[in-house]
């Protein structure tokens, strides 16, 4: 896979409008079941990240990748920053700079393992890890970018039926119960444009 | 807000209402004098309610003490910002930073007392989580 300044910054943009553009989504979901400020916290974030263009694509891949996280860590607020804050900086220590296949998959299981971590929770709590997880797994198996498109859609709506253990929503015991975990659907709208962005490099 | 007395813990108290935080600063201050360091900080980045990394790491800096600071947190994200901060100090200092797992205006009330006597980092931590457990 090799990104140079413009695909990176068509990387950024991408990320940061599949957030915006969807917060009142984000937001409605975690009115549901949390405190209601996912969709506006993710969108200071990105906004922040979206600002710090275009200098910020000028940096080399995983210089790119920390800064985004710095960015999310110290603008979002709320859990959700430290979460996927902690995801971006570690993908950005793993990487090299034209990384293949292989370097990705095992990136992203060192950010998964770092964001389990800093959660202190596990796939099958209701959380960003239950996309993470799954798409992470058809990354490992060799699946294409419109397969890890489509696991990221469908894990997130898996996340519905489930009980949450962590998070603002696990306050609610059983009645987190129908409701998909706002978490899940920021990470698969973030999967879902990078892969989008990345469809003709992430194969070679 | 501060006050420096070197020896004793220092406490830091983070909630996502800036008002919940001042408030409960000013009852560890009347419950318990200036004998401790203290910080609080509450609000995201935007003066909305929530919790920011940059915030926190500046309370922290605020009531430094050599013996340690003992933070004191609401609910979810002043937690994990909380510990995403530690994380970010100088390493040396790393070690000398404890999250509480304590209610906010209570432990921050039991913690700043523990602390007020002289007692070391880990005593304060556990006596704020012990109350209530």
């Amino acid at each position: 896979m090799s990104l140079d300044r413009v695909a990176r910054e068509r990387l950024v943009r991408a990320l940061a409008g599949a957030v915006i553009e969807h917060a009142d989504e984000l937001t409605s979901l975690d009115q549901a079941i949390g405190d209601g400020d996912h969709g506006l916290n993710m969108k200071r974030g990105f906004e922040a990240v979206l600002a710090a263009l275009p200098g910020l694509a000028d940096k080399p891949l995983p210089e790119m990748l920390k800064a985004i996280g710095m960015t999310l860590v110290m603008k979002v607020g709320g859990a959700s920053g430290p979460l996927v804050g902690t995801f971006f900086m570690e993908l950005g220590k793993a990487l090299p700079e034209q990384p293949s296949r292989a370097d990705l998959v095992a990136a992203t299981e060192r950010a998964i393992e770092a964001v389990k971590a800093r959660g202190r929770s596990e796939a099958g709590q209701k959380t960003l890890l239950d996309v993470l997880v799954p798409v992470h797994a058809i990354l490992a198996g060799g699946g294409d970018a419109k397969a890890i498109a489509i696991e990221a859609v469908q894990a997130a709506d898996r996340t519905t039926p489930m009980l949450a253990i962590r998070g603002r929503a696990s306050f609610l015991g059983e009645r987190s119960i129908g409701h998909m975990d706002p978490g899940s659907r920021s990470a698969s709208l973030l999967i879902s444009a990078a892969v989008e962005t990345l469809e003709f490099e992430v194969n070679t | 807000m501060s006050s420096l007395r070197p020896g004793n813990v220092g406490i830091v108290i983070v909630s996502h209402s800036p008002k919940i935080a001042e408030g409960a600063a000013d009852m560890v201050r009347q419950m318990v004098g200036d004998a401790v360091p203290l910080a609080w900080t509450g609000g995201d980045v935007d003066g909305g309610l929530g919790t920011n990394v940059a915030g926190i790491l500046e309370a922290i800096e605020t009531a430094w003490s050599p013996a340690g600071v003992a933070i004191l947190v609401d609910l979810g994200g002043a937690e994990t910002n909380s510990e995403m901060a530690v994380e970010m100090l100088p390493e040396d200092r790393r070690a000398r930073v404890l999250v509480c797992n304590a209610p906010v205006v209570e432990g921050a009330v039991i913690a700043a007392t523990e602390s007020s006597g002289g007692s070391p980092l880990a005593a304060v931590k556990r006596s704020a989580e012990e109350f209530y457990a």
